[in-house]
């Protein structure tokens, strides 16, 4: 069973999306360990991208700031070995195809796997252009996750359920990442719709920011993704307000 | 002339068939199923929008086999738009390069100004037959935002357009011609501000609206089925002068230049070339400040393979893969990416790729100015710049036709702060 497997076998996951170097790398190696003790069940280690469309306004800017502090694919796999021997819950690399293309598919799978990396999300890479990629993630036993969005026809959430391994990544919504008041009021039907179709577990994210929205998204997924709400406190040492809002999604979680 | 698409059935979308010039024809099949030109093309978007893309796939072919759409399209380029354009040989312009023949083929005479306006029809209608009720699009010097809202103004589509802050300071006569024809222009103040930024903003709306909206791409960019569909519209261009050349001179042009920034006036006139070897395509990138500057825009000249906005293609990136960010005194030419089209056709040397620099292409702004009386679009006079300075190594009896692809009133602005700041 693979790190990730296990993970959202035990209880609802709470995964957090950060940027790495966001807003300093010193903040990335002392965060990480610290969302492990509040109650993360994984974290998503998002490698900058200077083009990232499927994210909105404040997942761009953590990126473009990451950027400007010189954060390369490189230096994002080495600060994950850091990391990975701080904390035991599993890692995942989150990015868009062309830093991972640009870098070379076997070489960033095998560093990757090495520095304790459990897997990869790529929002801008659909199973149809995955097969390569998914070659070297499962040569490396890292699980490669493919999104799937409330649009998705019967045949695409087939297709997805047969190609993604350690879980589905639920878009919650048709949009871009980043905090909104509401969940959508489909959210239930479409979560419906891919249960029927596959056994692997389901993870929310995309416009999920409160506790509130986490047990409603709890009630019906395997685990719920957190990024940009966390993002905006990153930069509020010494993480009151970020220990807060953890603990708070933990207790929806626990309590959904 | 014959500016009429053949409609019998045995013609597939984007074939040509002539029986005058069926020596060293090489037919193409591309793209492939997936969407890829050789190793370049396919489909990387997010998942929310791969439906869309298969929707709209389905929904050009059905209008490829359906007359109906062709006539409705042809109907509205020649009565709307102005098409045929002429192909118009410029003596002028010929005397000033050692008296080769140099054609343009006239699509800066088209209504909106631009070549742009051949793919904004034919994806309007499109987006109509689909029932998408609003169109969004990106703008670089704001051709394509003009000849979209243009297009949405006649089709009755609701129109967002977004646009650079950076272009929409350098093109503000085109900004207020989008908003007359009542268009939402929104400016985008990410990345470098121009049409990179504006591409990845109009994507972001169309993954938020995906359901009711039709992103309508300018160029021979993004995700398969676009740089198809893009191509097919353009092709016209390349018909027209096929026709036209054989008409006039009985006999292929040896050379065809086009300016290069996505490459859809440069597809657009090469397409119905591509199968005959002899006609020598040339595409004319923007040098910006020069090659070693790190200030320009020559994807196809200096980049290399990655993907952007959809498509794996030639990209201006850095060593970490991060999106370079461009330079060209001509906003249409700003982008660091480039249709998979030309990426292949470079890849198995079919066109040729150069680039000329913003002076030497304000070099060529002034030239057609003076030799012909025609202004050209800043994009366009790179290409003119090359094929004069092309002509130095020819024999006189060449015949080489360059695209106009656009007209110059957009720039007025840049080329006289431009001349201001070299006196």
């Amino acid at each position: 069973m693979s790190r990730i497997t296990s993970a959202l076998s035990k209880r609802k996951a709470l995964i957090a999306y950060i940027t790495v170097g966001y807003p300093s790398a010193d903040v990335t190696l002392e965060v990480v360990p610290l969302l492990a003790d509040w109650g993360c069940d994984m974290v998503e280690l998002g490698i900058p991208f200077s083009d990232p469309l499927a994210d909105g306004t404040t997942i761009q800017e953590a990126g473009y700031r990451a950027l400007r502090n010189g954060v390369t694919p490189r230096l994002c796999i080495e600060m994950a070995s850091e990391l990975r021997r701080k904390v035991d819950i599993p890692l995942v690399f989150m990015t868009y195809y062309n830093p991972v293309f640009n870098f070379g598919l076997e070489t960033f799978c095998r560093l990757s796997a090495q520095s304790g990396i459990d897997g990869l999300i790529i929002p801008d890479l659909p199973p149809e252009e995955g097969a390569e990629l998914e070659a070297h993630t499962s040569r490396q036993a890292m699980d490669l996750a493919y999104l799937l969005a409330p649009t998705s026809s019967e045949e695409r959430i087939d297709l997805v359920s047969q190609r993604s391994s350690g879980f589905i990544y639920l878009v919650s919504l048709t949009g871009v990442t980043g905090t909104r008041k509401d969940l959508s009021s489909d959210l239930e039907v479409f979560v419906g719709r891919v249960r029927k179709r596959t056994s692997l577990p389901l993870c929310i994210g995309f416009g999920v920011s409160t506790p509130e929205q986490a047990r409603r998204a709890a009630k019906i997924a395997d685990g719920v993704i957190v990024g940009s709400r966390l993002i905006q406190l990153l930069d509020k040492h010494p993480f009151r307000q970020l220990n807060e809002l953890v603990a708070g999604l933990r207790n929806a979680l626990d309590t959904s | 002339m014959n500016w009429q698409r053949r409609l019998d059935s045995s013609e597939q979308c984007g074939s040509t068939s002539d029986s005058r010039v069926k020596k060293g024809v090489r037919k193409l099949k591309l793209p492939d199923e997936k969407g890829y030109f050789g190793s370049y093309g396919g489909r990387f978007v997010p998942e929310t929008v791969m439906i869309a893309l298969d929707e709209l796939e389905k929904a050009f072919a059905a209008a490829c086999a359906d007359a109906g759409f062709w006539s409705e399209f042809e109907l509205l380029c020649h009565d709307y738009a102005g098409r045929p354009t002429p192909l118009y040989h410029a003596r002028g312009l010929s005397a000033r390069a050692h008296g080769v023949n140099l054609l343009l083929k006239r699509e800066d005479l088209l209504h909106t100004g631009a070549h742009k306006i051949n793919n904004a029809l034919g994806q309007g209608l499109l987006a109509k037959r689909m029932g998408k009720e609003r169109i969004v699009a990106e703008t670089g010097a704001g051709q394509h935002g003009v000849a979209v809202a243009t297009v949405c103004a006649l089709l009755k589509a609701k129109c967002t357009i977004y646009m650079g802050e950076e272009d929409v300071q350098r093109q503000s006569s085109n900004v207020f011609r989008m908003k007359l024809l009542g268009a939402e222009v929104c400016p985008v103040s990410t990345g470098s501000r121009t049409l990179k930024d504006a591409v990845n903003e109009s994507i972001r709306d169309w993954v938020t609206n995906v359901r009711h909206t039709h992103l309508l791409l300018g160029s021979v960019v993004g995700p398969h089925p676009y740089p198809k569909i893009v191509a097919e519209f353009q092709s016209v261009i390349g018909r027209e002068t096929k026709d036209e050349m054989l008409a006039r001179y009985r006999r292929l042009p040896d050379y065809i230049v086009a300016c290069v920034g996505g490459g859809s006036n440069a597809i657009g006139i090469f397409r119905p070339f591509v199968e005959h070897e002899s006609v020598r395509l040339i595409g004319v990138e923007a040098a910006g400040k020069g090659l070693d500057s790190g200030s320009h825009a020559a994807s196809l000249v200096r980049g290399k393979a990655g993907v952007l906005h959809g498509t794996k293609s030639y990209l201006l990136q850095d060593g970490n893969g991060q999106i370079a960010s461009t330079f060209s005194i001509a906003p249409g030419l700003d982008y660091p990416g480039v249709g998979p089209e030309h990426a292949y056709y470079k890849d198995i040397g079919r066109a040729t790729y150069v680039a000329v620099t913003d002076d030497q292409a304000l070099e060529g702004f002034k030239l057609l100015c003076e030799a012909e009386g025609i202004i050209p679009a800043l994009e366009s006079a790179h290409a003119v710049y090359y094929a004069v300075r092309m002509a130095e190594e020819l024999s006189p009896e060449s015949l080489v036709v360059i695209n106009l692809s656009g007209r110059g009133d957009k720039d007025l602005g840049i080329v006289s702060k431009e001349i201001e700041a070299r006196q």
